[in-house]
């Protein structure tokens, strides 16, 4: 039995079901993201671990412990919430020291945690301020030191990153994984960024329409998306329709657009799929080694890479090229372009057909 | 140009300006001129200025138990709004939107009725033969009525009445701004629903609630129609005695001395209140 384990979790509000039969299994010391766009269910799901909303049916067992019946108050786990939801009229200190005051723990023993806390995310030189005083950055700290101080046994992260800027974001990620850790507790953290969930968890778990998707590492999930949605929202990737010849132990053969291609070899019955490659696949090269001829309708520059737009005869590309300060190929230009048929995915038509 | 320029601000408020003047302050510093005249029942209001009437106020036992009265009357209210406007302010944050503009509604209802209607309503159920008593009676719950018309408490309870919506908006406005996930927080800690309203909730309501109280306690100490409907001839306040220095013993001078009197005390305390608040609360809430 795994530490955290989700079981058949439904929540329906009224006629609509924003949770749907979602079963989920986490080890100690996993850090696992809930990944989906907004109105997914992941917010929903987290507010029912956290107890502050009850499944319409399922079970929720954590450590050998049905939280089903318990409130939140006694469920003793740490939430980050996406506001932070400081005490606004408490300094640092004593924001972090609420959790241990409610537990009853006092004197020396409070402060040593109290500092051991401070201490794990950098804001020990802080303590006497009150939030108003702090950047975002820093209140994003202060939460996750109240959250940790009381030794949960699962931190729950409610898009704990999605309110500061984007150069904060990436230092602030690099930081919540090392306090994840240095702590080494148990984490599950909500997030519609999938960069966010990509560089922080050990297993990404993505969630469409109140259900769990596809569950794996980043790299598996980025490499091995199960249908054409999880492709486009983890990175970007150049879906097209096709049309599946055959496919045997030399791989896969495919109409797209009545141009041959081939891909690895599939599980599927001949016909209509979907093809997904992904952009930075794709490479821009000689004439002699191309597949396909292309023109460049745009490209950006995105200072450490270019992102072309191409028109070729099997549809519109995206194609991205790591800047090598070399001149690249200008919009009206035609091109040749390349990939390795092992790149390809080939994705059932529809997503209802994954297993 | 230039001086029109500079002039256009004297020029816009110009109006509101005149209004202040016509009807605020001369009004007020006539008053004031007023209270240092001294008065003769033959001779009526003299010209002439002296510290006569203050003098007389400070040194008559009378005139310092209608203070004391008015004062006690206006900070029960306050503290009787306090302790019903809070919680109902949270409970009314906390309801579904529609259920929560309907008993808005409720709340404020007190304020758009007239106070005279509404404080013979308060007669009519707080007298000897009114319902309270009448029903208390059928109950067998009490031989004789209760004396509640006439009485300090009978007053408090009609101005808790109508000060309470203050209170409520006041309250409303300061605990609007708060981030309601810190209150899941709170619980997620460990906090029983008790601790998190008296821990997270009442601190973060404080500014309304001592904003609240200062209203409550300024227009409670200077009411004029709850108390002199209730209070009756016996049970007087400052505003209903300056009322009766007026115009039954046509004393103006006397009574322009109790008005500035009132004026002055409830200044001091309203500034006084003021500072302590801004003291305690400042660079704590955004």
């Amino acid at each position: 039995m795994s530490f955290l384990e989700i079981k058949a979790l439904t929540k329906r509000f009224f006629d609509m079901t924003a949770v749907d039969d979602f079963s989920l299994s986490v080890e100690r010391g996993e850090f696992v993201s809930l990944l989906g766009p907004s109105g997914c269910g992941k917010t929903t799901t987290l507010q029912m671990i956290a107890g502050f909303e009850d499944p319409s049916s399922g079970s929720i067992i954590l450590n050998g412990r049905n939280l089903s019946k318990v409130p939140a108050r006694k469920r003793g786990l740490g939430i980050v919430f996406q506001t932070y939801a400081l005490f606004p009229h408490m300094t640092v200190e004593q924001n972090v020291a609420f959790g241990l005051e409610m537990r009853g723990i006092s004197g020396d023993d409070r402060r040593q945690k109290i500092a051991n806390a401070l201490d794990l995310v950098k804001l020990s030189h802080l303590a006497k301020r009150f939030p108003k005083a702090m950047s975002g950055g820093q209140r994003q700290r202060v939460a996750l030191a109240r959250a940790l101080v009381i030794e949960p046994e699962l931190l729950l992260l409610d898009e704990p990153l999605s309110n500061l800027d984007a150069k904060l974001r990436e230092e602030m990620q690099l930081e919540l994984r090392r306090i994840q850790q240095d702590a080494g507790v148990t984490t599950l953290l909500v997030t519609h960024d999938q960069s966010e969930a990509m560089a922080l968890s050990d297993r990404i778990a993505v969630m469409q329409n109140g259900r769990l998707m596809q569950i794996g590492t980043p790299f598996d999930t980025y490499e091995s998306p199960k249908s054409s949605f999880i492709s486009n929202f983890l990175g970007k990737s150049n879906c097209l329709d096709a049309r599946l010849i055959s496919t045997g132990d030399d791989g896969a053969k495919l109409d797209v657009n009545g141009i041959q291609i081939t891909g690895p070899a599939v599980n599927l019955l001949p016909g209509k799929v979907l093809i997904s490659l992904r952009p930075e696949r794709i490479d821009i090269v000689d004439s002699a080694e191309g597949v396909l001829p292309a023109r460049v309708l745009e490209r950006i520059f995105l200072g450490d890479q270019w992102l072309f737009r191409l028109e070729t005869t099997i549809g519109n590309l995206l194609v991205v090229r790591r800047n090598r300060g070399r001149r690249e190929a200008e919009p009206g230009e035609t091109v040749h372009i390349a990939w390795l048929p092992e790149h390809l995915r080939i994705l059932p038509q529809s997503q209802e057909n994954v297993a | 140009m230039n001086r029109l320029a500079s002039a256009k601000p004297w020029l816009l408020s110009g109006p509101a300006l005149l209004l202040f003047l016509v009807f605020l302050l001369i009004p007020l510093v006539m008053t004031f001129l007023l209270s240092f005249n001294s008065f003769s029942f033959y001779g009526g209001i003299e010209e002439s200025y002296g510290l006569g009437n203050y003098i007389e106020i400070l040194s008559d036992s009378y005139f310092y138990e209608i203070f004391l009265r008015t004062f006690l009357i206006a900070l029960g209210t306050t503290i009787l709004c306090v302790l019903l406007g809070v919680p109902e302010a949270y409970i009314l944050l906390r309801m579904r939107p529609f259920a929560r503009s309907l008993m808005l509604l409720v709340v404020l209802g007190p304020l758009l009725i007239s106070v005279v209607v509404r404080t013979l309503g308060w007669s009519i159920l707080l007298g000897n033969k009114g319902v309270i008593n009448e029903f208390l009676i059928r109950l067998d719950l009490i031989s004789s009525p209760v004396k509640m018309l006439y009485t300090s408490g009978g007053i408090v309870v009609a101005l808790v009445h109508v000060m309470i919506p203050f209170m409520i908006i006041a309250v409303w406005a300061a605990l609007q701004r708060r981030d309601a996930s810190a209150e899941q927080a709170a619980e997620s800690l460990g906090a029983s629903p008790v601790k998190v309203f008296t821990r997270i909730v009442l601190p973060q309501a404080m500014p309304g609630i001592l904003s609240g109280s200062l209203i409550v306690f300024s227009l409670s100490a200077s009411a004029f129609a709850t108390p002199a409907i209730l209070g009756g001839r016996r049970i007087k306040v400052i505003s209903t005695t300056v009322y009766d220095e007026f115009l039954n013993t046509l004393n103006w001078p006397l009574g322009a001395a109790i008005a500035v009197l009132l004026l002055v005390s409830v200044l001091v305390i309203m500034l006084s209140w003021n500072r302590l608040v801004e003291k305690r609360y400042s660079g704590v809430f955004e």
